[in-house]
């Protein structure tokens, strides 16, 4: 069967796309899927310092695009885990590089040879962000509980959804469980209500994903993060598996509403 | 405590309901690319034409869009003044 491509984007810039990507290629990667990710913002790189590959670079995206090389020898592979590689993005070049054809007919050449292609937006709607969804299977728009990326990820639904490419899939990154409690923080329920989108998984705010990516090591791989395990659920409900919201990312009242809300407004 | 105490008695709501109801409106609007003051006008333009051809309650009137997940639909509800309730007025 070839591979599923996932495109994970979000309109607005710095709500942990890119966190979000290299933690879910990762926890797919210890399920002992082969995962390719791919860095599709040209000129901002950054795929490749989350997922502590960045000594490793020789070609990138736009190489293999305008034909300087190979795809394999664009693919740098991750070596702590299994099966994991990623294509960087070109750091010296702007988003007019890459067309969205360009995008099609290179996930064309990987899904045979990949269970997964995780393409890495970047923040905005123009070619940057046509360039990334063009091949997508599944789109995933990741946000934070704030008025300003829940805006923006309803302006990005919305064009998925003209673009036929929906429905997408939402990941609340940054819930503060605290903050939600006082009244004082949009709670998930909120959110959901507000977006009227399927969601994929709800990702606590974690210091420990801070120190994991000045590390240059996925959070997933650390058992004890809240947001590596949260990440890790996420991998497992893309593979199909059913992993309920309540109880299993946090404990509390909080995380139990979602469940509900999920099953009745989901689909 | 006083903290506390001021917070119970305060009536201004909870910062996250005040992003919810902000929210609500600001998506409506940007999704349906009509803003509040396109929508008034809108309004206008259909008492002028509906007026035409009968006799409306322009004070009971109400135009506002409404949504059901993401679909939104444009609601116009207009009383239409019967001779009764003309004669009762």
């Amino acid at each position: 069967m070839p591979g599923k491509v996932v495109t994970v984007t979000s309109g607005k810039g710095g709500v942990g796309k890119t966190t979000a990507t290299a933690n879910i290629a990762a926890a797919m990667a210890l399920k002992n899927q082969k995962v390719v990710c791919i860095d599709a913002d040209i000129g901002l790189r950054n795929l490749d310092v989350v997922l502590g590959l960045e000594n490793r670079i020789v070609y990138d995206l736009v190489d293999v695009i305008e034909g300087r090389c190979r795809l394999r020898q664009a693919m740098i592979r991750d070596k702590r885990l299994p099966e994991l590689y990623l294509i960087p993005a070109a750091q010296t070049r702007d988003k007019s590089a890459v067309s969205p054809s360009d995008m099609v007919r290179l996930c064309n050449e990987l899904k045979p040879e990949f269970d997964w292609v995780l393409i890495d937006s970047p923040a905005g709607i123009e070619r940057g962000f046509r360039n990334a969804i063009a091949a997508a299977d599944i789109i995933v728009v990741v946000t934070n509980p704030e008025v300003s990326a829940v805006r923006d990820a309803d302006r990005i639904i919305g064009l998925i959804e003209a673009e036929e490419k929906g429905p997408a899939q939402l990941i609340i990154n940054r819930i503060k469980p605290d903050m939600v409690k006082k009244g004082d923080m949009l709670s998930p329920d909120d959110v959901l209500e507000l977006l009227a989108v399927e969601l994929l998984g709800l990702i606590p705010e974690d210091e420990t994903v801070i120190t994991s990516t000045n590390r240059g090591v996925p959070v997933v791989i650390d058992g004890k993060s809240r947001a590596g395990r949260a990440f890790r659920n996420i991998s497992q409900r893309l593979l199909g598996e059913r992993v309920p919201f309540a109880s299993i990312e946090e404990s509390g009242g909080l995380f139990n509403q979602i469940g509900r809300i999920f099953r009745k407004g989901g689909g | 405590m006083a903290g506390f105490f001021d917070r119970l008695l305060s009536r201004e709501p909870k910062s996250a309901y005040q992003a919810k109801e902000r929210m609500k409106l600001v998506l409506v609007h940007d999704r349906s690319n009509l803003s509040p003051q396109a929508l008034e006008q809108l309004k206008d333009e259909l008492i002028e034409v509906i007026s035409r051809h009968v006799n409306i309650d322009t004070q009971g009137m109400r135009v506002e869009i409404t949504k059901e997940g993401r679909e939104q639909r444009l609601i116009a509800d207009i009383p239409i003044k019967t001779l009764a309730k003309r004669r009762m007025g």
